[in-house]
């Protein structure tokens, strides 16, 4: 206790305090603004993970999703198959993978597509099925075709959903991606690991991946409104 | 800019329609002509087929056996898509689209038709103009912020956008609150005499069949037609007990809806004005159907009934009994004079023309009179010709 208020104490000295704060293992501000830089690094990796994955997984989830648009029995066992890669443990997935894809970015990708697959899929076609029955019936009376119907009428409606789903994945897949580096991959999981027990470390490498899920989400909830001018001001 | 509006005749043969693995039909050998430019009106209790008949006609549902035609070509010769573009299709739900504005809702088929950007605009702010609703306030807005009157009538905009010979409308006032649903009735009815298209119209309101139909088609369950007539004949002579309970035991009510007070025998008044000799009054008394003068100004417009002391003297004095009223208008349906009449407590009243002045009395015994005579003829107007008379 008294060991924790005194480094608490000495971070305001900063040239010998830093040293000091380090060794006493707290919360060092002046450690952080010397060693931000290599932080920079893992970040753009993370990002890099994170969006190739969602990407990724998005395109394929999209695939699926028109495919049990169009063939409604499908919808059962995708979701049973796509619920099964969701419940393995992340960490066992990275490296159960190993043998197949090596080490490396590559295996942590595929296991976080894996992750997403679930989230967007069922979002993708609860948007579609949640169009009203009579907009599509007006729209197919008026002689859209399912094609027409697909692309100017159900996608734009699902928007909201489609991005939800997609929000969610972004925040489940930076988190997960911290644990890319059991499969050998980058990102900031590796700068925790590499010093777990030092609190400074763990609290910035960590305090991004917080932040970077923020920024996702963000960025997303500017672009759904930027693309559904029609909900604004009117009440869901 | 604005192309001829054109209308097709539309004909049902033989229709059936079974779906696979039931026995029953749903529709059963439906044949019926609509000429064009005709309201036909598709009635009946909830499971008569009314809905699946109207939409066999765009081939949104299939049609088993038989055949329907359009200005003589089946609706099977084109592509299902490129039948529906030519057809207005508007339904009870509306089903506008919410994400896109009131223009491109409207703009939908010009826009599969690939018409050029200027034509679709001057016609989209032509038809918010041809439905009441103000083309610059309207446009750009979105459907949830319209109210549901407006949102109905960007509906029927919607489907006269690439003016289409035939519409069919499923209920579409059926979600309307009465009150504005008179007034769309009324306004699209005023609209259709513009426009003339043929239109298959489905409601189970018979009141509403009644108002918007020039035909009118009960059908029954299994999609039996059980008459297919005017209205007015539909309520005098109903084809069967299921159609007389139909249309309800106030048929001979409703029957007062489809006429105007112009278009009877009313009774012959004895008009006088203050100073009038008494004697040529009573003269016009002994001539006229009613014993009772009706006082009137000099432009003929009712004062009032006279009192018996009015005539006491050699010249007609002004002491009325009674005031004029209620006045019933040449104009008037048949319908509401008689409940004026009921409302008032009065047995008689004068007819005005649009001018003010008297051209008759309009009595209980002149509207019964009419009910017992027209029961036997058929000779009724049409309920929406508001055309005056030559």
């Amino acid at each position: 206790m008294t060991a924790a208020v005194l480094a608490q104490l000495q971070i305001q000295d900063p040239n010998e305090g830093g040293a000091s704060c380090v060794a006493e293992n707290g919360f060092c501000p002046a450690w952080i603004a010397d060693n931000f830089d290599r932080y920079l690094g893992p970040l753009g990796e993370h990002v890099f993970l994170t969006v190739v994955s969602v990407v990724i997984g998005f395109t394929i989830a999209m695939a699926l999703a028109l495919l049990a648009h169009r063939r409604r029995w499908l919808t059962g066992p995708i979701i049973t198959t796509t619920g099964i890669m969701y419940a393995i443990p992340s960490v066992a997935a990275f490296f159960l993978l190993q043998p197949i894809t090596g080490l490396g970015n590559q295996t942590a990708i595929v296991a976080l597509v894996s992750y997403t697959l679930l989230i967007i899929f069922r979002n993708i076609t609860d948007g579609l099925r949640n169009v009203p029955a009579e907009i599509v019936d007006a729209a197919k009376g008026q002689g859209l075709t399912d094609g027409q119907i697909l692309r100017r009428v159900e996608l734009p409606l699902a928007v909201p959903e489609i991005m939800a789903g997609l929000r969610i994945a972004f925040s489940t897949t930076v988190g997960l991606a911290t644990l890319a580096v059991f499969a050998g991959g980058g990102g900031l999981g590796s700068e925790i690991l590499t010093d777990r027990f030092f609190q400074s470390n763990v609290v910035v490498a960590g305090g991004l991946a917080v932040l970077l899920a923020a920024g996702f989400d963000l960025i997303l909830l500017a672009v759904q409104k930027a693309i559904t001018p029609w909900q604004r001001g009117v009440p869901a | 800019m604005p192309e001829p509006s054109h209308a097709v005749e539309l004909e049902f043969r033989d229709v059936s329609k079974r779906y696979p693995g039931s026995e029953e039909s749903v529709i059963e050998h439906l044949s019926f002509d609509v000429p064009a430019g005709e309201i036909c009106v598709l009635v009946g209790p909830s499971g008569c087929g009314k809905t699946t008949a109207m939409r066999m006609v765009n081939r949104m549902i299939d049609i088993t056996d038989g055949d329907i035609l359009l200005g003589g070509e089946s609706v099977k010769a084109k592509s299902a898509a490129e039948l529906r573009r030519s057809i207005g299709y508007a339904i009870q739900q509306i089903g506008l689209f919410p994400h896109l504005t009131i223009a491109d809702n409207i703009a939908t088929v010009p826009k599969l038709l690939g018409w050029d950007k200027a034509r679709t605009r001057d016609r989209v702010d032509e038809l918010l103009e041809l439905v009441s609703l103000d083309p610059a306030e309207t446009r750009d807005r979105y459907p949830a912020q319209l109210s549901g009157g407006m949102r109905q009538r960007v509906g029927v905009a919607r489907a006269l956008a690439a003016d289409p010979p035939l519409m069919l409308m499923d209920e579409p006032f059926g979600a309307i609150d009465p009150i504005n649903r008179e007034r769309l009735q009324n306004e699209f009815l005023r609209l259709q005499a513009e426009i003339r298209k043929t239109i298959v119209f489905v409601t189970h309101d018979i009141d509403e069949a009644i108002k918007m139909g020039d035909k009118v088609a009960v059908l029954k369950k299994g999609g039996v037609l059980a008459q297919y007539a005017a209205p007015a004949e539909l309520l005098m002579a109903p084809a069967d007990q299921f159609v007389e309970d139909f249309v309800g035991a106030d048929r001979a009510l409703k029957r007062l809806a489809l006429q105007r007070v112009r278009d009877i025998d009313l009774w012959k008044a004895a008009v006088v004005q203050v100073g009038d000799p008494v004697d040529e009054a009573r003269a016009k008394i002994a001539d006229s159907d009613l014993p009772i003068p009706l006082l009137v100004d000099s432009e003929r417009r009712p004062i009032g009934w006279l009192s018996e002391g009015a005539m006491r003297a050699e010249r007609i004095r002004r002491d009325l009994r009674s005031p004029a009223e209620p006045l019933v208008e040449l104009d008037d349906i048949l319908r509401d004079a008689l409940s004026d009449l009921l409302a008032s407590e009065t047995r008689y009243a004068p007819v005005i023309d649009s001018r003010g002045a008297v051209t008759g009395i309009l009595s209980l015994e002149v509207i019964s009179h009419v009910l017992h005579d027209h029961s036997l003829s058929t000779s009724v107007a049409s309920n929406y010709d508001l055309m005056p008379a030559p």
